[in-house]
């Protein structure tokens, strides 16, 4: 196929949007149906490797839509940060579909064309989303995303659903209509242009304070950052079934989020005029709080995925205080960190997915001794543990130091304490889970604190456990992400090249 | 031909009205009138397309000269609320005959459709013509019929809507009348172009004041502004369907039109916004409006009221915009005018669907139809998230426009509080989803159908104009623009 880079660009951004007539089409055969989505899975992955690779070469490659009101248009534009963005979220849609084949089918759950049909179209979004070449673009695949991923959070149509998923949209869209929208109209009318553009756009004597009140109203009305107090809507959207929660609250989504606002802090305001904002400063404290405050409600939790997902607002502030902090260091780790915490974070949720398909269990009180029937999963879930807290042999050691680095720099000790603290509390969150599951007689630390032993049977219970691992499909896709992880940090190069590009512009 | 497009415009419907009657057979009337109706919307795509290019249009009715004679004066601000009412009238009309098979006794089909063209034609010749005592004359035209339309309602309550309507809407055309008799008094005219003239000779007696103040209220009384909107809920919920899809996408926006037409042209900027303080009374009485109508929206049982007090919450929004006094401001208003006839016409047809399927649109009625209904209750969201301001949807480029026209004039509060008014939108339109996708139907027995073709293309030509023109923005921006700017250079 002889595809100009161009036309390239934009199937990647409809073919997902067109795949979901064959999805619809063929609903009625589940295998061909999933055929189609790993077709398209495996198609987009070609075009976005393509892009990368003409991105490599310095090739300039944009696209232009539409212009929908005078001077706003819809067009695109590959730069560095967008394509490691497409290159993360369209790999991982390929492992979460083959996830999700084994864990839909095994979990029994209804309304399974229209669940592949909205996923298709969130990664469509996704697409757009990262290739966007203005806010305005951006702004309309964010909100697209939103609406697609309604359904998804609300799949199992319970009244518990229905909650989270009114809590989901309604902070989502409160957030992006009241402050994204109105900072997006307001930046429109101060620099005259939306235009993502290296260094920003505001002129050089733009109103300080005015340019500090836009910030603010970015960072909350970027509601996918899930910076408190805005973050409720990511543990309300855990009601969905789990590949959604992995792949879209773990990768797409929230990821959509924090991309905005590095995009939002380098492009538009650019890391000058970041640096002398007045509101800069409570930015980056409100996101150590937010860093801080979900750790520490990460432990209370006994829901495996209600602790993940405190875990994901946490590490999305780390995403924040990089990009805040205005520095190339900052910017370097909070994008290695997107691509870093998306791999870590998908395991955790595909294991969370792989125990409540295999062994029914969703409260971590219950997974003692779990790891004599799921030894592989627990392998897994220590590995990504691993990397979510930043330690070797796993990639997150890499993002955590740079965005350490970056507090050095700039000289805020206060955040570097509160960054090491925060890992310190991932440790104590996460860790335990797989120890348990492997040393069932380990103490935990409640248990200590009242005096309690572990009753001796537990062990006799578990001896005799067969080993009772996910479907097969599910198995696998844990293993390559597992294996990312390692990768990350073995051969972060490529990685690192892309994160160093996006201060630089197109190599 | 050409040269008589004006008042065929308007004679087009009032000549087949009567005509009807002579027909008799329901479904023949029903063609006629669609027909009848569909000429009327080509001619109002042939007189804007003249308009664009060629600049006011005036005709002398009879070849009587303008003062002294009748004159229809075609600008781009009536050529494009001619083809808002004429194009929304047409949509409607195809869903007509299956919609009030149900609704509305087989005796008085073609009396409907009479009532249906007469009120058409009112609605166009109040915007057609450049007389003020012909606005009047068609007014109660329009009203007239519509007073009849609404009281064919199935329900008892209906009569009781109407009456309502009636003893509202004579007041506010009495006004009007007043207002007009009080121009002629101080000027000797009746033709606006000629008032524009000579009512800054004289205007600052106390006539003329009496005279604004009588049609500005009277004005704002058809337009169900906020507090003059009591008549309204009543009468969206116990009309016939077809007749509250009609009317919700076009009589409201026959008022603006009227406001617009007083205010800037007739009045003059200067005197409306300068010598009276109706920027901030506007101002004030549209975000009061906005809010107190989109909350009262949120506590209603019935889809149907629920979607009337919008409306009224939608008419905030044009004041709003109208009250900015800017060429940006008016824009936004001008274009929320149409996006805002997409959107409801979209809304209420589909209502009008469940209607005919279900019986009756209580919130409950609409359990489970999320499944029964697909295409109906799909088209019921678009429409909903195009109130809310979607992007890609026309509801999103009038609130940009607006959002603009607001920061323009340094307003920030006023532009926060705009959003947090569509964040109430989300609220009604939500409470709808959740009902109709989320909840079990009431009796699983009863197999609910898809609505008929007849409503589905309807409703469909309306939800996919609520897309493109949300994304095709070329044609309604460059047209309200347009408007809105000739109305600053103050040509009539």
């Amino acid at each position: 196929m002889n595809l100009s880079l161009e036309v390239m660009l934009q199937l990647a951004i409809m073919l997902p949007l067109l795949s979901t007539f064959a999805i619809v089409a063929t609903g009625k055969y589940p295998n061909i149906r999933e055929g189609v989505t790993i077709t398209t899975c495996l198609c987009l992955i070609y075009l976005v490797v393509n892009l990368y690779q003409g991105l490599l070469a310095g090739q300039a490659i944009s696209a232009f839509w539409w212009e929908l009101l005078p001077g706003l248009t819809i067009s695109f534009d590959i730069e560095p940060l967008g394509m490691l963005f497409a290159l993360i979220a369209s790999f991982l849609w390929l492992v979460t579909t083959c996830y999700a084949i084994g864990y839909m089918r095994s979990h029994h759950e209804k309304n399974q064309t229209r669940f592949y049909l909205c996923f298709a179209v969130a990664i469509g979004a996704v697409m757009g989303l990262a290739f966007s070449a203005n806010l305005f673009t951006l702004f309309i695949f964010y909100e697209v995303l939103t609406l697609s991923t309604y359904p998804l959070v609300t799949h199992a149509g319970t009244e518990k659903a229905k909650k989270g998923g009114r809590t989901y949209l309604g902070i989502l869209l409160t957030t992006s209509i009241v402050f994204f929208l109105l900072a997006i109209v307001s930046t429109w009318f101060i620099a005259g242009t939306l235009d993502f553009k290296l260094g920003g756009i505001f002129a050089d004597d733009v109103d300080k304070t005015i340019a500090g009140i836009l910030l603010v109203l970015f960072v909350f009305g970027i509601g996918k950052a899930a910076i408190m107090p805005f973050h409720r809507w990511l543990p309300a959207a855990m009601v969905a079934p789990t590949p959604v929660s992995s792949l879209l609250h773990a990768v797409a989504v929230v990821k959509a989020g924090v991309f905005t606002v590095l995009k939002v802090c380098v492009f538009i305001f650019g890391l000058d005029l970041l640096a002398v904002l007045p509101t800069t400063q409570f930015l980056l404290y409100l996101a150590g709080a937010s860093v801080l405050l979900a750790s520490i409600i990460a432990m209370r939790q006994d829901n495996l995925k209600a602790r993940l997902a405190y875990s994901t607002v946490s590490q999305l502030g780390y995403v924040t205080i990089g990009a805040l902090l205005a520095t190339s260091s900052g910017v370097i780790g909070s994008s290695m960190h997107i691509a870093m915490h998306a791999f870590g974070k998908i395991t955790l949720f595909f294991c969370a997915g792989a125990i409540l398909v295999s062994l029914h269990k969703s409260k971590i009180s219950d997974m003692r001794g779990i790891g004599r029937q799921m030894p592989l999963t627990m392998i897994a879930f220590f590995i990504a543990s691993l990397s979510i807290i930043g330690v070797p042999p796993a990639g997150g050691t890499w993002s955590k130091w740079y965005l350490m680095m970056g507090t050095i720099e700039t000289e805020q000790f206060v955040l570097m304490v509160i960054l090491m603290v925060s890992s310190l509390l991932n440790i104590a969150y996460l860790l335990p889970i797989p120890f348990h599951a492997f040393f069932p007689k380990l103490m935990s630390f409640k248990d200590a604190e009242q005096g309690v032993r572990p009753s001796s049977n537990i062990e006799n219970t578990y001896t005799r456990a067969e080993i009772k691992e996910a479907p097969l499909p599910s198995l696998i896709a844990i293993v390559v992400t597992t294996l990312g992880c390692l990768m990350l940090f073995i051969y972060p190069q490529p990685l690192f090249e892309l994160a160093t590009a996006v201060l630089t512009g197109r190599e | 031909m050409i040269a008589h497009l004006p008042i065929l415009q308007v004679i087009l419907p009032l000549m087949a009205a009567p005509l009807c009657l002579m027909l008799k057979r329901p479904q023949l009337v029903w063609v006629f009138a669609l027909i009848a109706s569909g000429l009327a919307f080509v001619v109002s795509v042939l007189l804007l397309q003249q308009v664009m290019t060629t600049g006011v249009i005036s005709y002398e009715l009879g070849g009587w000269q303008a003062p002294w004679g009748i004159e229809y004066r075609i600008d781009k601000l009536n050529a494009f609320l001619l083809l808002i009412i004429s194009g929304i009238s047409t949509i409607v009309l195809v869903a007509a005959q299956t919609s009030i098979e149900k609704e509305i006794p087989k005796d008085k089909h073609v009396y409907f459709y009479v009532l249906y063209l007469l009120s058409l034609t009112g609605m166009l010749g109040i915007v057609a013509t450049g007389d003020a005592f012909n606005v009047f004359v068609f007014l109660e035209v329009s009203s007239l019929s519509a007073y009849a339309l609404i009281a064919m309602g199935q329900k008892r309550q209906a009569l009781w809507a109407s009456y309502q309507y009636l003893i509202m809407g004579t007041i506010g055309a009495t006004f009007i009348l007043i207002g007009i008799g009080l121009m002629y008094q101080m000027t000797g005219t009746l033709n606006m172009y000629d008032l524009s003239q000579r009512l800054p000779e004289v205007a600052q007696t106390r006539t003329v004041f009496a005279a604004f103040a009588f049609v500005v209220v009277g004005v704002c009384l058809k337009l169900a502004m906020f507090p003059l909107h009591l008549w309204l809920p009543n009468a969206y919920t116990y009309a016939p369907s077809i007749v509250t899809a009609f009317f919700a996408a076009t009589a409201t926006k026959v008022a603006v039109y009227l406001l617009i037409r007083f205010t800037f042209s007739v009045f003059g900027v200067s005197f409306s916004f300068t010598t009276i303080p109706l920027e901030t009374l506007f101002m004030a009485l549209g975000l009061v409006g906005i809010f107190v109508a989109s909350t009262s929206a949120i506590f209603q049982s019935n889809v149907k009221r629920l979607f009337a007090f919008s409306s009224i919450a939608q008419i905030g929004y044009m004041i709003v915009g109208f009250s900015l006094t800017t060429v940006t401001g008016l824009t936004a208003t001008l274009l929320h005018l149409f996006n805002h006839a997409l959107m409801k016409g979209a809304i209420f047809l589909a209502l009008a669907a469940v209607i005919y399927r279900v019986g009756s649109v209580e919130l409950t009625n609409l359990r489970g139809l999320g499944r029964q209904m697909p295409l109906t209750m799909a088209a019921i969201v678009i429409g909903g998230l195009s109130l809310i301001g979607v992007p890609l949807t026309v509801g999103f480029v009038s609130k940009w426009y607006l959002l603009i026209a607001l920061i323009e004039e340094g307003l920030w509060p006023v532009a926060v509080l705009i959003l947090l008014g569509s964040m109430l939108a989300v609220v009604y339109v939500w409470r709808i989803v959740e009902v109709a996708y989320f909840k079990e139907p009431l009796d699983k027995n009863v197999i609910v159908k898809e609505a008929p073709l007849s409503f589905l293309i309807p409703i469909w030509a309306l939800v996919i104009a609520n897309i493109y023109f949300g994304i095709d923005t070329r044609l309604s921006v460059q047209v309200a623009e347009a408007a809105a700017q000739s109305l600053f250079g103050g040509a009539l």
